[in-house]
């Protein structure tokens, strides 16, 4: 196990009162968190680590966008664990439980932690949406930029910018639903 | 998109957070609800005795138990809204059969045998199996919509659930037109008329609550 910050239900509380920072904070610990506890799930399904990162993004996603559904007088955890579940059994229904392949050939890959780096990229998700759309996503998420910036640069409101923004994240998690990123 | 990138996007959209789902559930059967007892009123109408009906424990059974289950169907959505539900509610769930069959055994005692088939038939068991669903597809509708913004670990069982609630709801309602107020007759018929409405809510809720 990874060595997991000591209260994450605590930070999730603070970001649902409006503290962003805590927010970054809790997404990047339940990365971390999440990792291997997707890999585990993968690798009792017969497969190899290739899907990680996917699964973990798309859990993400979920927790971002129902969060609403968490009950904060619960801890944090298991609601993500329940949400990851749901989204790794979504994922082998999806491709089929049939193409299983020999646990020997990850064995290597299995017995070293799991690469926790931040590097890890997955399949480019981001084609599915509009390219106005996908602009204010990267100018957002690669370049750093606040949406005033990015609004300013595009012509828009700081407020259509955050709409935008939520209707792609939404777009995506619709797209990972059906299968297509 | 790295990981990292993607938890950018997301502080970035932190600022959004929908509504608890108690509160979604509550607005969406409050709407329905609404619209359910309108439609009561246009089309059946409160029983003109219902003066003299509330005067009655029969009357008022039929009316707290129906209340009662919706209340209990209401917790119910929202506990199987979430993707990691507590533990159930054991002992609650058990209440409105224990009820109902306390109050069979009630009527049993105290009605002739020869009375017990007429209490049973009641003056209009089809308006009934009719009136319910009917009355129980507005809530139904309202509910599956609202609660698309939940995260069910099994959309089956939380679409059965808002069926569940969405057919107490309207038998609630139909309790205030209804005339047959013997319990032989609500255990039979109430329940029978609410098996399609759960049916439809857990068919629906199998396509519409997936996330």
């Amino acid at each position: 196990m990874l060595q997991r910050p000591p209260d994450l239900s605590e930070l999730m509380r603070a970001a649902t009162a409006g503290d962003a920072i805590s927010y970054r904070q809790v997404l990047q610990a339940l990365a971390a968190w999440l990792r291997p506890i997707v890999q585990r799930g993968l690798y009792r399904a017969g497969r190899g680590p290739e899907d990680v990162e996917d699964i973990v993004q798309e859990t993400l996603l979920a927790v971002h966008l129902k969060r609403h559904t968490w009950d904060a007088r619960e801890p944090l955890e298991p609601w993500v664990r329940a949400i990851a579940h749901h989204k790794l059994v979504d994922m082998l229904r999806r491709r089929g439980f049939h193409q299983h392949l020999p646990i020997e050939d990850y064995f290597d890959r299995l017995a070293a932690q799991p690469d926790a780096s931040t590097n890890a990229t997955t399949s480019d998700m981001l084609s599915i949406l509009t390219p106005a759309a996908r602009q204010i996503v990267e100018s957002v998420s690669m370049e750093g930029r606040s949406a005033r910036e990015v609004g300013d640069r595009l012509g828009m409101s700081e407020g259509a910018v955050r709409v935008a923004l939520h209707r792609a994240l939404r777009r995506l998690a619709a797209a990972y639903k059906r299968g297509e990123a | 998109m790295k990981t990292d990138d993607l938890i950018s996007a997301l502080a970035a959209d932190s600022h959004i957070v929908r509504a608890p789902v108690s509160r979604t559930a509550a607005i969406a059967f409050a709407l329905g609800g609404a619209a359910s007892f309108a439609m009561l009123l246009a089309m059946m109408g409160v029983r003109p005795d219902i003066a003299d009906a509330v005067a009655t424990w029969r009357f008022d059974f039929k009316l707290a138990l129906a209340v009662l289950a919706f209340a209990i169907g209401f917790t119910e959505c929202v506990r199987l809204a979430r993707p990691a539900p507590s533990r159930g509610p054991t002992l609650l769930i058990w209440v409105v059969p224990a009820l109902l069959l306390g109050a069979i055994g009630m009527e049993l005692a105290v009605v002739p045998v020869d009375d017990w088939s007429t209490r049973l038939l009641g003056t209009n068991a089809v308006a009934c199996l009719l009136a319910i669903p009917s009355l129980a597809l507005a809530p139904l509708a309202v509910g599956l919509f609202a609660m698309r913004s939940g995260a069910p670990r099994s959309p089956t069982l939380a679409g059965a659930a808002i069926g569940f609630a969405s057919a107490m709801l309207a038998a609630s309602l139909y309790a205030l037109h209804c005339f047959d107020d013997s319990p032989l007759f609500v255990a039979t018929w109430y329940s029978l008329a609410s098996v399609p409405i759960v049916a439809l809510g857990a068919l629906l809720g199998r396509r519409l609550l997936r996330w």
